[in-house]
């Protein structure tokens, strides 16, 4: 089964381009089975070959699958081929069939659109290069994947291009991606300069026998890490996710909470071996991971668009997972992007379905009490609420314990951090919950008597995240509550020197300890949130601190004072001045120049034979003379 | 007798010709000074191959000569041309293009 993965890849792109070529033939409904079946087609190969893994237990360390050279230039050699392992296939079930509820929800969400086929056909070929990035045994193919989903984040978000501040959006997504990119590019060219090759299978054994000195793996791996900031959205290049919401909210929920942003947590754990070396690497990380984490929860605190809420929400779950790569706990990373995957694309789905209702609105003020007319939406929502907040049993509550336990051991100023964090994560969860679900309509009359449930093509996969958001954690429940964190386990063989007295850092009772404390302050989060916000009306204007977290940190002023600006100035100065005045003067200059030479030189053509005969003998005397002292 | 005679009679036919091209506005003179620059080089030519005793330079005499004769043909039709058109063979007549 191994052999026939290509075909994960192939069918979405197979969907792609019946739903982009024929998208004005097709009907809806036609175009809606096109786009959901091949991902589900995929789903169902990506499961068989998760089974075929996981039964072969530990002893599997992967397999490559060559479909034919890409390039094959000299010394380099670089294979169009796919690597098999416990992490992509763990990647391929996320994708495929989270991707697939998302295209379920979408024919609903998306079904008085205009440009329904497109939207489709951009959602499988985001699939498509979703799945090569994961897929790829190479950092040449993971870059493929990695641009390729790129594109489709810039022209989903920008799908409703009559919209200037959305292009602006999509074109802000974009760069800001582009210059992650650079980063990742620069890593890529080192890797290869010092180790010759980009192969996974040939790469990893050279970096880890080459040993800590060998190498400035330090400086390799920050350069990789940038191209993730970019991809994941950390600090300092978080702000294009915001504005991403600007796309449908499927996307949202696809591309901008369970996928592609944690793309870059796919490539550091695919580098473990790199930044296994690269301690200093490693703390940045989780510097940057914790930064992230906490200014993002406290932005989200004050944000009143529901889309805004999440996906601020979900960079600062980014950072948490970032956070648990800098401390070395890969697995808990992946383990965590499952988890996030469930819930955060559950509570975008189920923002979109109030989107839905309320007629296009996405403001919470002018929400309220929907929890009456949308109960199916409410329930789904608030599991996915309990999950982010950490709340036994829901997943996230064992991801981000495992989180929170792996940085306590590490660092107890980061575990701090983590858990105020943490908890600010519920607190504005449940903001959000109590002023959109709870309390009294503040919306127009005509919204209100529009209110209804979503249909079933949109409240089934909610209730599907719902279900796996709830149970999703049994995958790596520790030790201590009588599980044996079978992800950890299932992972360890793509982690290097994994499990090597990682497990008893911590006894039992103290992780008990850190339990009940991530728990207890995340139960104080959300009586907070009830207490403050289940009578809500109408927001006092803010000011203070609180003004300066709904103005997101002034972030975006100090990008566009400091680098937007400058740069356009910069492009003015050159308009203006080199490209007027030097470069078209220079032009000009040669064209004028020749065109005067031209007139002094006409007199000479003065048409007497006589005059020129005479210039003639003058001519040959001189030329006579000269060879004359030349050869001399 | 001496080389330098040969060459000092070639100067003064070249020169000769030289100052009537340059002197000179009725076109048959002038197309007669050129040839006698043309032969002046011709002189000079069989008198150093004489010197040397090599023949080549008679040989390219003689491909001189042809070229020569062919020259005179088309410098004539032209001259013959030119007199038909303007009624005269003053070349500062033709300056016609000027303008």
């Amino acid at each position: 089964m191994i052999q026939l993965v290509w075909l994960v890849p192939l069918l979405p792109l197979i969907g792609f381009l019946i739903n982009g070529l024929f998208r004005k033939q097709l009907s809806k409904a036609l175009v809606g089975i096109v786009g959901s079946g091949t991902v589900l087609g995929s789903f169902i190969v990506s499961l068989m070959i998760f089974f075929e893994i996981n039964g072969m237990g530990n002893t599997f360390a992967g397999q490559e699958v060559f479909l034919f050279d890409f390039i094959s230039a000299g010394t380099l050699r670089l294979p169009f081929s796919f690597w098999v392992d416990q992490l992509s296939s763990v990647f391929l079930l996320v994708i495929t069939g989270v991707g697939f509820l998302i295209h379920v929800y979408s024919t609903g969400y998306m079904h008085e659109d205009e440009g329904f086929a497109k939207f489709f056909a951009y959602l499988n070929l985001f699939v498509f290069s979703m799945l090569l990035l994961v897929l790829g045994a190479n950092y040449v193919i993971m870059f493929i994947g990695w641009e390729g989903v790129g594109l489709c984040s810039y022209l989903l978000i920008g799908f409703w291009y009559k919209n200037i501040e959305y292009t602006n959006a999509a074109k802000k997504a974009f760069i800001m991606n582009r210059i992650g990119d650079l980063g990742f590019l620069i890593g890529m060219f080192l890797l290869f300069a010092q180790f010759g090759t980009l192969n996974y299978t040939e790469l990893f054994p050279k970096v880890g026998m080459a040993g800590a000195d060998a190498a400035n793996f330090n400086l390799i791996a920050i350069c990789l890490f940038v191209g993730a900031m970019g991809k994941s959205a950390q600090v300092p290049l978080y702000t294009w996710l915001p504005d991403a919401m600007a796309g449908p909210t499927p996307v949202s929920a696809l591309i901008h909470a369970a996928t592609m942003v944690t793309a870059g947590i796919y490539m550091v754990v695919r580098s473990n071996v790199v930044y296994s070396f690269a301690i200093d690497a490693q703390h940045f990380v989780a510097i940057i991971g914790v930064v992230t984490a906490l200014l993002a929860a406290t932005i989200a605190i004050k944000q009143n668009d529901i889309k805004k809420v999440l996906a601020y929400s979900t960079v600062s779950q980014l950072g948490f997972m970032f956070l648990a790569l800098g401390v070395g706990a890969y697995t808990t990373a992946v383990f965590h992007v499952i988890t996030h995957a469930f819930f955060k694309a559950l509570m975008f789905l189920g923002s979109g379905s109030v989107i839905h209702a309320m007629g296009g609105e996405q403001d919470i003020r002018k929400m309220g009490g929907l929890k009456k007319q949308m109960p199916i939406t409410y329930y789904t929502f608030l599991i996915g609420c309990l999950a982010i907040a950490g709340i036994i049993p829901f997943s996230g509550f064992f991801s981000k314990d495992e989180i929170l336990m792996h940085v306590f051991e590490h660092n107890k100023v980061l575990y701090g951090l983590a858990v105020a964090a943490a908890m600010m994560t519920a607190f504005y969860m449940f903001r959000l919950l109590f002023v959109t679900f709870h309390g009294k309509f503040r919306g127009t009359h005509e919204q209100e008597h529009h209110l209804h449930e979503s249909p079933a093509s949109m409240t089934f996969p909610l209730i599907v995240l719902a279900i796996l958001s709830l149970a999703g954690g049994a995958i790596g429940i520790p030790e201590v509550m009588g599980g044996h964190n079978w992800l950890s386990h299932f992972l360890g063989a793509v982690i290097v020197g994994h499990g090597a007295g990682h497990e008893a850092a911590l006894s039992h009772s103290e992780e008990l300890v850190l339990m009940a404390v991530a728990m207890g302050l995340a139960l104080v989060a959300i009586l907070g949130a009830w207490s403050y916000f289940k009578g809500y009306n109408a927001e006092k204007e803010s000011s203070g601190l609180g003004k300066v977290m709904e103005n997101k940190w002034y972030v975006d002023e100090l990008y566009d004072a400091i680098v937007v600006k400058p740069l356009k100035a910069l492009s003015g100065f050159l308009n203006n001045v080199i490209e007027k005045l030097g470069i078209d003067g220079l032009v000009n200059g040669v064209g004028k120049t020749v065109n005067w030479g031209g007139q002094q030189l006409r007199l000479l053509q003065n048409g007497q034979v006589g005059f020129y005969l005479f210039f003639m003998v003058i001519g040959m005397a001189l030329l006579f003379i000269l060879s004359v002292f030349i050869i001399n | 007798m001496p080389i330098q005679y040969y060459i000092f009679l070639s100067v003064a036919l070249f020169s000769i010709g030289v100052m009537g091209v340059l002197m000179r506005r009725n076109a048959i003179i002038i197309f007669m000074c050129i040839e006698l620059m043309l032969n002046a080089v011709n002189l000079l030519m069989v008198a150093f191959s004489k010197m040397y005793g090599d023949s080549a330079a008679q040989v390219f005499v003689f491909f001189i000569m042809v070229v020569a004769a062919a020259e005179v043909a088309v410098g004539l039709a032209i001259i013959v041309m030119m007199y038909r058109n303007v009624h005269s063979v003053d070349i500062n007549i033709l300056n016609r293009l000027k303008n």
